[in-house]
């Protein structure tokens, strides 16, 4: 990866001369940030191959298509997806440089993503079936609260991109674990 | 010059607020019509099943084009790169395991 980087700073720099500078600190510390949601989600990936080894092997408890509640999990993608736009908006108004439409996209954001969490830790009195769940809503939560102090550029970018992944990687819990295993 | 062009498209690689609405919309469809299937199950379940896998595939994918912004221009090169590389390894890692175990299981049951 290292590679990559030092050979398209290289190209770059035959292109237009040494002085181009434009790849700031910033710029590589979300490109930096970028790669490190890669390797989680090869982290996602292979706790999903864990799951789709086990999930029929429930030695005659109660498997997905007994517990789970489809319109319970819709309300959840609906609140994340909300998050997802209202981010979308933050960032828009951060490059306006509107610092209080910011905030209060923010802010939206914040409680749309509590509401998701509130709603995922209601739901795992039922749910114990994936071990995936908890650690990756704390983690959101974590990462939520700290984007309400953050006014840093850099910083609410890598949330920005954070926050996106997240959303995608709940496409694949709600297709593979819901959908496919109510199915 | 050069400044003002690399600005410019950086802005583009934000998006918009029309494209974060269209990727809203595609991915409020694409989420609606395969809950929809599941929960009132009308089509084989062979058939839904390959329609929700093939919806996620597009979901996930509108979703890092509207609101990742990952696309072919030059400042999003390396990000695209990076991920394509990670889709590779996602796919030998889960669909190689999953064949392996799979197997196995097909083996074991045989006997």
């Amino acid at each position: 990866m290292s590679n990559l980087v030092t050979n398209a700073g290289h190209a770059h720099g035959h292109d237009h001369g040494h002085d181009d500078h434009h790849h700031d600190s910033g710029e590589m510390t979300v490109y930096g940030f970028w790669l490190y949601l890669m390797t989680d989600c090869i982290l996602f990936a292979s706790i999903f191959a864990v799951y789709a080894v086990l999930v029929n092997n429930v030695a005659g408890g109660p498997s997905g298509h007994d517990i789970f509640e489809l319109p319970y999990v819709l309300g959840e993608t609906a609140l994340l997806l909300f998050s997802s736009i209202t981010y979308g908006f933050a960032m828009l108004a951060l490059y306006k440089g509107k610092k209080q439409q910011v905030l209060g996209w923010l802010f939206m954001t914040f409680l749309l993503g509590a509401g998701f969490i509130a709603m995922e830790i209601n739901e795992f009195h039922l749910l114990i079936s994936e071990g995936f769940g908890p650690s990756r809503s704390g983690f959101l939560y974590q990462v939520n609260k700290h984007g309400l102090t953050a006014t840093n550029k850099t910083r609410l970018s890598c949330l920005s991109l954070f926050w996106h992944f997240l959303d995608v990687v709940w496409i694949c819990v709600f297709t593979v674990v819901y959908l496919m295993g109510t199915l | 010059m050069a400044n003002a062009h690399s600005h410019d498209s950086h802005d583009a690689g934000h998006g918009s607020v029309k494209s974060y609405a269209i990727g809203f919309i595609l991915s409020v469809i694409l989420t609606v019509i395969p809950f929809g299937l599941v929960m009132f199950p009308t089509l084989p379940k062979s058939t839904t099943l390959a329609i929700v896998l093939l919806f996620a595939v597009i979901q996930v994918i509108v979703h890092l084009y509207y609101f990742l912004h990952l696309d072919r221009s030059i400042a999003q090169r390396n990000n695209v790169i990076a991920f394509v590389f990670t889709a590779i390894v996602i796919v030998l890692l889960v669909g190689l395991s999953l064949w392996i175990m799979f197997s196995i299981h097909t083996y074991m049951m045989a006997k």
